[in-house]
C-alpha cells in the first residue's frame, strides 16, 4: 500500500524547469517594480498625521451629517445616487448598440475588431478626461458629472452585454422557426428573455460600482458628494471628511446588499 | 403564496389532459413603476436636458480635436511616469492580492466554522472596498509624502478588498472533501487550507489578480491627480496647462501599454481557467 502511494507520489508530473522560469520571472518583476517606490517623502510624522486623520475620520462631524439642506450629507448622497442611477442608464443605452456590433457571433470579424478596439479607447480615457469635455458641454454639475459616468461605464457593461450575446442559445431561435414563428417573435420568446435579466444584471452591478466612483467627479467639479469630500480632505478638516465618508459607506454598503438581492433573484429566475 | 399574488391573482389554465397550471402575474408593472420613479426623480435633479446636449454636443469634440495629432516630440516624457505607473500598481496588486489571501480564509463559512468571526472579517472587507481609492490614496499623500510610494499603498488597500471578496467567494464554492478528510488526520487547519483548498482555488484567484492588475493600471492614471505618482501626474499637468495634444500623446502611450497587457493577461487567463 505505502509502496503504491510512493509510486504515484513520484510518478506526479514535473515541471520545474517551467515554474523555475516562473519564479524568476516574477520575482525579477517585483525588483523591477520595487525601484519605483521613493521613500524619500516619507517623514517622521507621518504616523502622528496618520493618527489625527484616523480620530477624525472616527469623530464624523454629526451637523454635516444629520444637515437636511442642500450642503448636508443626505441631500449629497441623493445627488450622488440619481448621478450613480442616470450615469448607468444612460451608459447601459449606449452600451447595447456597441454590444451588438461587437458580438463575434453576429457581425463580420474586422468590424467586431474594430468595435472591439473603439471600446478599449473609450476605457483607456481616465474619467477626469472625460469630466473636462462633458464641462464644455453642460458647464459644471450633476449633468456633467451622469455623462462622464455613463462613458465611464460602457467599457465594462459591453464587455459583459458580449459575452451575454455571445452565450445565445441558437437552438432556442431554430424551434420557434420551426414552430412558424415570425421575426417579432422570434425576438420577443428566444431572445429577450434569454437577455433581459443578463442586461438588468450588468446594469444593476454597475450602478453599484458608479456610486463608488462618484468620487473621482467631484475632482473635475461634476456634481455629487466628491468635491465637498476632496475639499474637506484638502483644507484637512478630518471631521467632515469621517461624517461624508461615512454616509457614503453606509449607503454603498445598502445598496449592494439590496443589489445582490436584487441580481440573486434575476439569475435564477 | 406572497402579498403580491394575493393581490394579483395568478392566470389559471387547464390542459388538454384535465391538469390545470398556475401562471403567476407577472412583476414587471412593479419594476417599471420603480424604475420610472427613480428615472424622474434623477433626471430632476441632476438637470439632465436632451435639447443642451443635442445642441451642444460639438463642444465635447473640442479638446479631443486638440488632442490629435498627438505631440509626438512628448513621447520621451513619457516614458519615465508611463513606467511608474506600471510599476506601481504591479506591486500594489501582488502585495494586495497576497495580503487578501489570509483574510478571505478567515471569511469563508465553510473553513470557518464561527460565525461571528467570519461577519467581522467580511464587513471590515466591505468597508475598505467601498472606501474610495481616492481617497485612500490622498491619506496615503500625507503620511508617505507625495510620489510613487503613496499610490502604490492605495492600490494596495483597493487589490486587497478586491481580490478578498472574489477569493472568499470562490473558497465557498470548493469541494471541502479533501479539507476535511486532512483535518480528520489531524492537520491544522492552516495546513489543510494550504494543500487542501488552495490547489483548487489557485487558477480563480491568479485570474482574478492579472485582472484586477489590468484594472489598477488603468486606475492608476487617475491617482495622480492627488499627487500619487505615475502617468496622472504629468497627465494632470498638461490639463492643467491646457497642452491637449501632449495629453493626446500620454492617452496613446496608455492605450497602447493597456493594449499589451490586457493581450498578455486575456492569454494567461485563457490558460489558467
Amino acid at each position: 500500500m505505502d509502496n503504491k502511494i510512493k509510486k504515484a507520489y513520484d510518478a506526479r508530473p514535473k515541471n520545474w524547469v517551467f515554474e523555475l522560469v516562473l519564479a524568476v520571472i516574477i520575482i525579477g518583476l517585483m525588483v523591477w517594480s520595487a525601484t519605483a517606490v521613493e521613500t524619500s517623502g516619507t517623514n517622521q510624522n507621518g504616523g502622528k498625521i496618520a493618527i489625527n486623520i484616523l480620530s477624525g475620520i472616527f469623530h464624523p462631524d454629526t451637523k454635516l451629517l444629520l444637515n437636511l439642506t442642500n450642503q448636508g450629507v443626505p441631500y449629497l448622497l441623493l445627488e450622488t445616487m440619481c448621478i450613480a442611477f442616470m450615469g448607468t442608464v444612460v451608459g447601459a443605452i449606449i452600451s447595447i448598440p456597441l454590444a451588438f456590433i461587437t458580438a463575434s457571433n453576429l457581425s463580420p470579424k474586422p468590424v467586431a475588431f474594430i468595435g472591439r478596439m473603439v471600446i478599449m479607447a473609450i476605457r483607456t480615457v481616465p474619467s477626469l478626461v472625460y469630466g473636462l469635455m462633458f464641462i464644455r458641454v453642460t458647464g459644471p454639475g450633476a449633468f456633467a458629472g451622469l455623462l462622464t459616468m455613463s462613458l465611464c461605464s460602457v467599457g465594462m457593461v459591453t464587455k459583459m452585454y458580449i459575452e451575454a450575446i455571445e452565450d445565445l442559445d441558437t437552438r432556442i431561435l431554430e424551434s420557434l422557426d420551426a414552430a412558424g414563428c415570425t421575426t417579432w417573435q422570434k425576438i420577443r420568446y428566444g431572445i429577450l428573455p434569454q437577455l433581459m435579466p443578463n442586461f438588468a444584471s450588468t446594469a444593476i452591478y454597475r450602478f453599484d460600482i458608479n456610486l463608488r466612483d462618484a468620487t473621482v467627479l467631484g475632482i473635475v467639479g461634476a456634481g455629487g458628494i466628491g468635491a465637498p469630500l476632496i475639499f474637506a480632505m484638502n483644507s484637512y478638516r478630518w471631521n467632515e471628511t469621517g461624517a461624508i465618508l461615512a454616509g457614503l459607506i453606509v449607503l454603498v454598503l445598502i445598496i449592494e446588499f439590496i443589489s445582490t438581492k436584487i441580481r440573486v433573484k434575476l439569475a435564477r429566475g | 403564496m406572497s402579498i403580491y399574488d394575493k393581490i394579483f391573482r395568478p392566470k389559471t389554465y387547464t390542459l388538454p389532459n384535465g391538469k390545470s397550471v398556475q401562471q403567476k402575474a407577472s412583476r414587471m408593472p412593479v419594476a417599471v413603476v420603480i424604475i420610472l420613479a427613480m428615472l424622474i426623480l434623477s433626471i430632476r435633479i441632476t438637470g439632465f436636458d436632451m435639447a443642451v446636449l443635442v445642441k451642444r454636443m460639438n463642444q465635447f469634440f473640442v479638446i479631443l480635436g486638440e488632442m490629435f495629432p498627438p505631440k509626438l516630440e512628448y513621447l520621451s516624457q513619457v516614458w519615465g511616469p508611463l513606467f511608474d505607473t506600471i510599476k506601481m500598481s504591479l506591486l500594489g496588486s501582488v502585495i494586495g492580492s497576497l495580503l487578501a489571501v489570509p483574510f478571505a480564509m478567515l471569511a469563508s463559512t465553510n473553513v470557518i466554522p464561527n460565525r461571528a468571526v467570519v461577519a467581522i472579517v467580511r464587513l471590515f472587507l466591505g468597508v475598505v472596498r467601498t472606501l474610495p481609492t481616492l481617497v485612500s490614496a490622498l491619506i496615503a499623500t500625507y503620511i508617505f509624502g507625495l510620489g510613487t510610494l503613496a499610490g502604490t499603498t492605495a492600490i494596495a488597500i483597493f487589490s486587497f478588498a478586491y481580490i478578498g471578496k472574489l477569493t472568499y467567494e470562490e473558497i465557498e464554492t470548493v469541494d471541502m472533501g479533501s479539507f476535511e478528510a486532512m483535518e480528520a488526520m489531524g492537520a491544522t487547519k492552516t495546513r489543510a487550507f494550504i494543500s487542501a483548498i488552495i490547489p483548487q482555488v489557485l487558477p480563480m484567484y491568479l485570474s482574478n489578480c492579472l485582472f484586477n492588475f489590468e484594472g489598477n493600471v488603468r486606475y492608476a492614471a487617475i491617482l495622480g491627480y492627488v499627487g500619487a505618482g505615475g502617468i496622472g501626474l504629468i497627465l494632470n499637468e498638461k490639463i492643467g496647462w491646457k497642452e491637449y495634444s501632449s495629453v493626446g500623446m500620454i492617452l496613446v502611450a496608455l492605450f497602447v501599454t493597456v493594449f499589451i497587457i490586457e493581450s498578455i493577461s486575456r492569454a494567461a487567463r485563457k490558460k489558467l481557467v
